[in-house]
């Protein structure tokens, strides 16, 4: 968007009717009124999401595909209408493309192991940014052990941008996986995936696409984007903790072992052989988080319901008029300074340690991240300890980030 | 330089804090408490002596000498720094048993400070004060 377009488009937006719709921002910390801009870490859950855990609970709870009688049969559908919503949320082709699983991190080992353990082989190359958060790195690495693939990571430079060039030399036909984030949880870069998923398939590489840190902030259309898969964690789209998303081609799906074996995932079980279920419940053992997918479900109505467009306009805005802020602000290093980035403001403090800051922050009524936001190599690349993390959603305001700002000055006068 | 556990003890650090009634004034004598610990030799800083915590690190050197425990600590954070001159002025110089009986969290409690030996803050103190228990316990 435009800077134009970013002002008309915020100016639509009602931050406050918004801020109402989430109860858990309306509270005091520390004596002060709370500022959460941990929103990278895990968003805050709107009444709509809530409500919808509860009535399931209080009305509906039931084991699902499995009863017979009428609470089991609401249960099965709520829960699979969940699943529905996800699959039209990423414009997927089926349903039974969309895997539930418990977040973005046992997304990625599902597909690592599985996919892995049937297309991997010795000399096989993975590759993934320098910048991906450890649940992108280490699956990788513990199936290259089982198969002798090697992992290598594609470079990332001192802005925090992917290296485009080195990865186009990278790209052999050894490559088999491409594993990279939609945008970076340390330093909110958006990669450029779409041209990163083309090149990889040229060389027939499949491509794993982390889009933990991209569902909040705009639509993804994995059909555009023609990935091969796409994970994201619910408690990051403003739904609940413990629920995870894995999407995947479905001749990739169809091919790949099951990952778990028990309950829900087979056919027919005896001791002479097993014969497994169809997808996505070969994926799927045991009794799944039915009242998390229909909180999912919930919190995609309620995006449904928002003015996205707006929304996003007004985070872009906010980062913007934190940033200028922050290159006003005398001792303060921004980390990550690629030219698209969502929403997110890392930062360093000279002569201060991270954790400080964030100590001194939290007493302030602040809640931002600090450390190596588990994205260790990136940060050994740059020689830090770790940053001090903002990031910011569509509830938050340009007040708050004055109260940031008002307490960096006062953490400044402890520490440096 | 001060010596904790000695020049300044547990009643003296109790008496500080509580005698604050910001949280601005308490941290700053915290930072402080930290600037008076002794320098630890930077060749200290090693993996031998490494506490891992995930945000911030601290060493611990011990020594044991006439039926006593002394440490060196040291930490990349000066909030941690600071909460090691805390837990030094409980544990520095004193005897295992004296080590063993002292209860931690009561007196982290009592400060108000409990949080920052809290696992989550991931500052490594909580496992430095593990350590020092270890140590009491191989010695005595
Ligand atoms: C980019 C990225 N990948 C993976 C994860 C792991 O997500 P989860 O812990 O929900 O599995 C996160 C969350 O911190 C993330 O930001």
């Amino acid at each position: 968007m435009t800077s134009l377009a970013v002002d008309v488009a915020e100016s639509r937006f009602d931050v406050e009717k918004i801020r109402a719709d989430f109860p858990i921002l309306h509270q005091q910390v520390n004596g002060q009124p709370l500022v959460y801009l941990d929103n990278a870490a895990t968003t805050q859950k709107p009444n709509a999401v809530i409500d919808a855990i509860s009535d399931y609970y209080r009305k509906d709870n039931s084991n699902v595909h499995r009863g017979a009688h009428a609470l089991a049969d609401r249960a099965t559908v709520k829960f699979e209408a969940a699943r529905e919503k996800v699959a039209q949320f990423l414009n997927a082709p089926a349903a039974k493309q969309i895997i539930w699983t418990r977040g973005t991190t046992e997304s990625i080992n599902l597909v690592a192991a599985s996919w892995g353990k049937a297309n991997l082989q010795r000399g096989d190359r993975i590759l993934v940014s320098a910048m991906e958060h450890h649940s992108n790195i280490v699956p990788w690495q513990l199936i290259a052990q089982a198969t002798g693939a090697k992992v290598e990571s594609i470079p990332v430079d001192a802005n925090g941008n992917i290296n485009m060039l080195a990865f186009d030399t990278m790209l052999d036909a050894h490559v088999k996986m491409v594993a990279v984030g939609h945008v970076s949880n340390a330093m909110g870069t958006i990669n450029p995936i779409g041209k990163i998923i083309s090149l990889a398939h040229a060389v027939g590489a499949r491509v794993l696409i982390d889009g933990a840190q991209a569902v909040s902030h705009w639509a993804v259309d994995v059909q555009q984007l023609n990935c091969d898969f796409y994970v994201f964690s619910a408690h990051k789209l403003f739904g609940p903790t413990g629920l995870g998303v894995l999407y995947g081609k479905e001749d990739l799906l169809n091919a790949m072992p099951p990952y778990q074996g028990g309950g829900e995932m087979i056919e027919t079980v005896s001791f002479s052989g097993t014969t497994f279920n169809q997808l996505p419940y070969k994926f799927e053992a045991g009794t799944p988080d039915i009242a998390g997918a229909i909180g999912l479900g919930a919190a995609i109505d309620y995006l449904h319901s928002i003015d996205r467009t707006a929304a996003a306009a007004h985070e872009q805005a906010l980062l913007n008029y934190a940033e200028e802020k922050a290159r006003a602000t005398a001792g303060l290093k921004l980390i990550g300074t690629a030219a698209h980035k969502t929403s997110v403001m890392s930062f360093l403090l000279e002569g201060a340690h991270p954790a400080d800051v964030g100590v001194l922050l939290d007493k302030q009524g602040i809640a931002v991240r600090t450390g190596n936001h588990c994205a260790q190599p990136i940060m050994d690349q740059y020689g830090i300890p770790g940053t001090v993390r903002a990031s910011f959603s569509f509830y938050n305001t340009f007040a708050e980030v004055d109260r940031l700002f008002t307490a960096i000055e006062k953490a400044k006068t402890f520490l440096v | 330089m001060t010596q904790f556990g000695i020049d300044v003890t547990v009643d003296d650090i109790i008496d500080s804090l509580g005698f604050f009634d910001n949280w601005e004034e308490r941290y700053k004598y915290i930072i402080d408490l930290g600037k008076e610990l002794p320098v630890m030799d930077a060749s200290l800083r090693t993996d031998e002596y490494l506490v891992r915590g995930c945000q911030s690190q601290v060493w611990l050197v011990d020594e044991w000498r006439a039926g006593k425990l002394f440490f060196q600590a040291d930490s990349d954070a000066f909030i941690v720094k600071g909460l090691l001159g805390v837990v030094l002025a409980a544990f520095n110089g004193k005897t295992p048993g004296e080590i063993l009986a002292f209860d931690i969290d009561a007196y982290f409690t009592q400060l108000d400070l409990l949080q920052h030996l809290s696992s989550t803050r991931g500052n490594g103190l909580k496992a430095m004060v593990k350590r020092i228990q270890e140590r009491a316990t191989q010695t005595n």
